[in-house]
This record gives C-alpha cells, sequence and structure tokens, in this order.
C-alpha cells in the first residue's frame, strides 16, 4: 500500500485532520480490496486442491466474483432476531471492523512506506487484534441464539488461550531486536531473518496465528458441522460481511505480524522495491493457511483447549528462557 | 426428557436446551436430537424422528406388488440398489422363482458397486462433520464414476428399480465390465491417498480413537448391525452368516475391528469396498453368458397366503423384508425392518456425556439414513 510517510503526507497536506481522513480512506480501500482479493483466492486455491475449477464466469478467471458476491451482500435484507440484544448486536460488526483499521496502519511496508513508527506498535497491533475477540463475544450473545452463544464461549476461551503463546514467541524476539518497534524489528533483520535465528518461535506464533485467526483445523468458533455459523449464525447481509471482512483482514494481519517478526519485512534476498518482496511474503504465509485449511480436518474444543495450555505455552516459555539464557552466556 | 412441559423444573441454571436440527448443516436428513447441555457436554440425547416419513409401508398396502417396487429404492436412496433387489428377492422366495445365472452375477455387480459408492458417500461426509473439506470432493469424484456406470446399465443414478422378479431389467455389455473393472483399478490407487489425507492425520485421529465407543453388548441390546457391528468385534454379515444369492460362491473376508470406536468404524468401511472390490472381480472374471429373465416372466400374479422373511446385507446394516400375502395380488402387510433405525437407538446410550462436537462425529460414523429410518 502506497502510503506516504507521516513527513510527506505532512507537507503535502499540512492538517492533522486531513492527513487522517486520507490514510483512513487509503487503508480502506486497501483492506477491501485486499479481502476481496484474498477471497478470490481462496476459492480458486481450494479449487485447485479439490480437482475443480473454482469460479470462472464472472471477469477473467473469474476476478470480480467476489465483487459480485459483495454487491449481493449489500443488496439484502438485514435481519434483526425479535429477542436479540439490540444495541449490542448492532455495535459487534463495527466493533470487529475499526481495530483492524488501526492495526494495520502501524506496518512499516519498507523503509519509507510507513504510517505510523511507534516504539510500542508490537503491543498497539496485539491489542487491537485482541479487541475483536471482544466484539465476536459481543455478536454471539446479543444473537440471543444458543449457536451463536456456543461460538462465542469457545471463541473467547479460545483466543485467551492463544494468546499468550503468541506473545511469548513474539516476545522472543523482541529479545534479539531490543525494541517494541515494528520498523525497528525489522530493520534488526536485515542480515538474517529471526526465523533462522528463532524457528521455534515462528512456528508456536504461526500456530496460535490461525487459532486467533480462527482458520482451520482451528476454526472451532464457526465450526460449520457443529455450530451452523458460531456467532455470526444470526447476521446477514452486510453485517455478515463485515464479520467475514474482518475474518480475512484477521489473517492478513497475523502473517504481516509474521513477516516483520520473522521474516525480515522488506528485506529480499535481492533487488526488488521493499514493498513488493513485504507482500511476497505476506502472500506465502497466506498461501500456507489456506493449504492448510483445506487439508486437515478440525479439532475438538478440549483437545485445542489442552493443546494451548499443555504444549504450546509451556514450549514458548521453554523457549523465552532458552533465548534469554543465551544471549546472556553468549553476549 | 419431555422439556416442553416440565421445563421450568429442569431449567437450573445450570444446564439448557439445545435442538439440534431438524434442519443443521451437518444432520443427514432430518434427524433432529433434543439435546440436555452443561456448557459443551451432553448430559442427557434424546433423537426426535418422523420428519421425513414417507408412509412406504402404507402404500405397500395400496398397491400390487410390481407397484410397490419403485417404493424400495427410495427408502435408501444410497442403497437403492441393494433394496431393489432384496425385495425382488422376497418375492422370489415366495413364489419360488428360479433366477438366471448371468442375472444373479449381474445382481451381485451392481450391488456391489452401490455398496461401495454409499461407502465413498459416508467417507466424504464423515470427513466434512470433522471439518476436513477437501476429501469429500474426492470421494464424490469416485462415486461419480460408479453412478455413471450404474446409470449406463440401469438408466438412472440413485433410484434404480432394475431388480425385476426372476431377473433384472437390462444385460449389460462388455462396455460395463471393462468400466467396472478399470473402475477398481482406480479406486484401489485412490485408496492409498486416501490413507494418505486422512487415515494418518493425527487430529483426525484425535478426533476418532476411543470416541463413541459401541460395545458388544450394547450393540446386541440395540439390534446394531452392519459395519457398525462389526466395528465392535462381532463378525457379522449376512452375505456370509446367511448367504443369500450366490454370495456363498464368493472368496472375500468380513471385516472386523475390536475397539467399537469411530475409527474403528472407519476403518471397517475402507475395508469393506476392498472386499467388495474384490467381489466384484470374481463376479466379472465368472459371469456367463444366458438370459437376464425366466423364459416365461411372471406379469400379473397372486401369492397365496403365507409370510415370508428375507434379509439382505445393506451398507448400513440388516435390512430385511417382512412381507405377508393374503392370497390377493395386493400385499397385506410389508414390514421394512431396516438397519439405521436401530443403529440410531443406540445413540441414546453412546452419545451421553460426550462433547457437542462429538456427536456430530459419532452421528457421523453410524452412517444415517433419515429417510430409511422414517419410511
Amino acid at each position: 500500500m502506497p502510503t506516504p510517510t507521516p513527513t510527506t503526507i505532512h507537507d503535502l497536506l499540512g492538517n492533522t485532520w486531513l492527513v487522517l481522513l486520507v490514510a483512513t480512506a487509503g487503508i480502506m480501500a486497501f483492506l477491501t480490496v485486499n479481502t476481496l482479493f484474498l477471497v478470490w483466492l481462496e476459492r480458486k486455491v481450494s479449487a485447485r486442491m479439490q480437482n475443480r475449477l473454482g469460479p470462472t464466469e464472472v471477469g477473467p478467471a473469474g476476478l470480480v466474483q467476489t465483487i459480485a458476491d459483495m454487491l449481493k451482500l449489500i443488496s439484502k435484507q438485514l435481519i434483526t432476531p425479535r429477542l436479540a440484544d439490540k444495541p449490542i448486536y448492532h455495535l459487534a460488526p463495527w466493533l470487529i471492523f475499526l481495530p483492524i483499521l488501526a492495526a494495520v496502519s502501524l506496518f512499516p511496508f519498507s523503509e519509507s512506506y510507513v504510517l505510523h513508527d511507534l516504539n510500542v506498535g508490537l503491543i498497539l497491533v496485539f491489542a487491537f487484534a485482541g479487541l475483536t475477540i471482544l466484539a465476536i463475544f459481543m455478536a454471539g450473545w446479543g444473537s440471543n441464539n444458543k449457536y451463536a452463544l456456543l461460538g462465542a464461549m469457545r471463541s473467547v476461551a479460545q483466543n485467551i488461550a492463544y494468546e499468550i503463546p503468541l506473545m511469548l514467541a513474539a516476545l522472543a524476539v523482541t529479545m534479539h531486536a531490543q525494541t517494541m518497534s515494528l520498523r525497528g524489528i525489522v530493520e534488526a533483520q536485515a542480515d538474517l531473518p529471526y526465523i533462522f535465528v528463532q524457528p521455534l518461535a515462528f512456528v508456536i506464533y504461526f500456530i496460535s496465528g490461525l487459532a486467533e485467526t480462527n482458520r482451520a483445523p482451528f476454526d472451532i468458533p464457526e465450526a460449520e458441522s457443529e455450530l451452523i455459523a458460531g456467532f455470526h449464525t444470526e447476521y446477514s447481509g452486510m453485517r455478515f460481511a463485515m464479520f467475514f471482512f474482518a475474518e480475512y483482514s484477521n489473517m492478513f494481519i497475523v502473517c504481516m505480524v509474521a513477516t516483520t517478526l520473522f521474516l525480515g519485512g522488506w528485506h529480499g534476498p535481492f533487488g526488488l522495491p521493499g514493498p513488493v518482496w513485504f507482500f511476497l511474503k505476506v502472500y506465502g504465509l497466506i498461501l500456507l493457511m489456506m493449504w492448510f485449511r483445506w487439508t486437515f480436518p478440525r479439532l475438538r474444543f478440549d483437545q485445542l483447549m489442552s493443546f494451548a495450555w499443555k504444549i504450546l505455552i509451556p514450549l514458548a516459555l521453554f523457549n523465552l528462557l532458552l533465548t534469554a539464557f543465551i544471549m546472556k552466556v553468549v553476549a | 426428557m419431555k422439556p416442553r412441559k416440565d421445563a421450568a423444573a429442569l431449567l437450573d441454571g445450570e444446564t439448557y436446551f439445545l435442538n439440534m436440527g431438524p434442519q443443521h448443516p451437518s444432520m443427514h436428513g432430518v434427524l433432529r436430537l433434543l439435546l440436555r447441555l452443561s456448557g459443551e457436554r451432553i448430559l442427557e440425547c434424546e433423537p426426535v424422528i418422523g420428519y421425513a416419513h414417507r408412509a412406504h409401508e402404507k402404500m405397500a398396502e395400496n398397491r400390487n406388488y410390481q407397484m410397490f417396487l419403485p417404493n424400495t429404492s427410495r427408502v435408501d436412496y444410497l442403497g437403492g440398489m441393494i433394496y431393489n433387489l432384496a425385495y425382488c428377492q422376497a418375492i422370489e422366495k415366495m413364489l419360488e422363482i428360479e433366477v438366471p445365472e448371468r442375472a444373479e452375477y449381474i445382481r451381485v455387480i451392481v450391488s456391489e458397486l452401490n455398496r461401495i459408492s454409499s461407502h465413498l458417500l459416508w467417507f466424504g461426509t464423515f470427513l466434512l462433520d470433522l471439518g476436513g473439506i477437501t476429501p469429500f470432493l474426492y470421494t464424490f469424484d469416485d462415486r461419480e464414476e460408479i453412478l455413471n456406470i450404474l446409470d449406463r446399465v440401469t438408466g438412472s443414478r440413485l433410484t434404480y428399480s432394475y431388480g425385476r422378479f426372476g431377473g433384472v431389467t437390462q444385460d449389460v455389455d462388455q462396455e460395463f465390465l471393462s468400466m467396472s473393472t478399470a473402475f477398481i483399478k482406480r479406486l484401489r490407487t485412490h485408496f492409498s491417498e486416501y490413507h494418505k489425507l486422512v487415515t494418518g492425520n493425527v487430529i483426525f485421529q484425535g478426533r476418532c480413537r476411543g470416541v463413541g465407543v459401541i460395545s458388544p453388548d450394547m450393540a446386541r441390546t440395540y439390534g446394531v448391525t452392519g459395519p457398525c457391528l462389526r466395528a465392535s468385534g462381532i463378525p457379522y454379515d449376512i452375505r456370509k452368516a446367511e448367504p443369500y444369492g450366490i454370495y456363498d460362491r464368493f472368496d472375500f473376508d468380513v471385516a472386523t475391528r475390536n475397539e467399537g470406536d469411530n475409527f474403528a468404524r472407519y476403518e471397517v468401511r475402507l475395508d469393506e469396498m476392498e472386499q467388495s472390490c474384490r467381489i466384484i472381480e470374481q463376479a466379472i472374471a465368472n459371469i456367463p453368458e444366458g438370459p437376464i429373465m425366466p423364459a416365461k416372466p411372471k406379469k400379473r400374479f397372486k401369492i397365496p397366503a403365507g409370510e415370508c422373511y428375507f434379509a439382505v446385507e445393506s451398507p448400513r446394516g440388516l435390512m430385511g423384508y417382512y412381507i405377508v400375502a393374503d392370497g390377493s395380488d395386493i400385499p397385506s402387510r410389508i414390514k421394512l425392518r431396516t438397519p439405521s433405525f436401530s443403529n440410531l437407538s443406540s445413540m441414546v446410550e453412546v452419545l451421553a456425556d460426550t462433547m457437542v462436537a462429538d456427536t456430530i462425529a459419532i452421528l457421523g460414523s453410524i452412517d444415517l439414513i433419515l429417510p430409511e429410518v422414517d419410511r
């Protein structure tokens, strides 16, 4: 996303509010197009894996299919269940949507394309990502539907369990980089991406990231074969589309964090522009996620929880201790 | 458990009721499960059936023996051929009709193809219930080939009405036989693919091993039959125990497992497909030339007063016709003994004290066909 650096954009517009407006519009436009593309990609990838063709009719190779689908969703009736908790029910789709905008604005796409370079950028990204769970629970509770509530309950438990190894894995990286600024972390990987220094942390991070975004094999909160559609069972039309949008954007954010922390962000082995490298890596990880989804069956809820608490968290703690030990002894 | 009347007494703030079905994405058909849950744990489970009741047994009392024939393949739409032929065999038993050799071999081939197609569909949907979507499309691709083969000889894909009293409607040609041979070859190569994709998967094993155990005693109590019974360690297959048609001429094994869990049922069905392949191969090798119907087929007939029970092995278990004749051309009563009904009754005991996610997995593993439960 070619968002100019703060200095340039300030020079150009000279007004903080205008900067905010342009940046927000830019991010929204980018995220929307990106989600539409990801949905198309997911369909094509799954089709290829399943000996099918996927969308072919609308546009070249079906590229416009998702736009047609979005138009359909926009034009659909918004149904509110009679016994829903209306304020909560209506607020949830917005609340899941907004933190994503905020989180995306923090990423360094290349050396110069940084909107906000905060010294606590990493924490902020996780904080914004953590907000989505609140929206999911609101959606589940507000719908007044037992399946939605079950899905929301699962989602809360799952996200709490998997946020811990996620952050522990990220913490090991910050110990190496000695900074929490996303830009600083990428700059520290100019010679060697952290995936080679911290392979275990990367694996832990990626698994937890899958669970954080409710992707298969951890798509338990919306397991369609058990809970119909989980927390968004009662949402229709554009409200449903917003949850859908959030799911794909969250997937994108998790992969962007992984690229920033472990794969060296905009750095590449040979001379391509920074953003190209960045997005190549992000899309590589997204393709990996899609591959997982169309290969594995789903875990059971209790298996998922014990996997987090009994395996991932001890492993992440061990990795953190090991990192600290090596850094103290070697350095 | 009757929540409609004394619901208030049961609402203790700790447990709640969940109506799973009749409309639910992974209910196979229109089964409704009334679950009493504590969190995600099932305390009680009551299957409510009858949503697909089409009164097949009553319809039998209003039409003559030939006219009931199309009904039979609609009772179990995945084992239509086997149901169809079993009805013919029951009538043949009552009328003492001799079936020509070639027709008997054709019946075996199409029945076993039908069994494989049913098991393939089960394989795909079971994985779908567990959240694995891709195997579903692979098995449907294979199943499509079977439907094409059967379509070629019967003219339909699901509800065949291929059997006649004394034989079959159409003769098969060389093309049919070579298509079947080619299909078996192709299926065997795909089996290794399925094993790689599914059987060894850690998540799949975690979802299946030790889940939904039907003990041999429980199986006997509820009259569980078919792959579910054989997965509990009881090697009962009517094709071996009381061979009907010409099944005594074929060399095949009864697939059994001892664990009685989801994984055992999965393995039994995969083995059964392989055994069906063996039977088809032998049948194709030995099929004689000759007529496919008796010299004087019975067009209009009355069955003398009496009764007859005839059971076959359907993809889901013991399928029996109990026919009572009163001397006219209309049956006095036809009772269908369907395996899914008995298999489903065991679920009250099996599903208690499991997780919601396991409900779907266990129900998937016993392979229910709801129209067959309700009839």
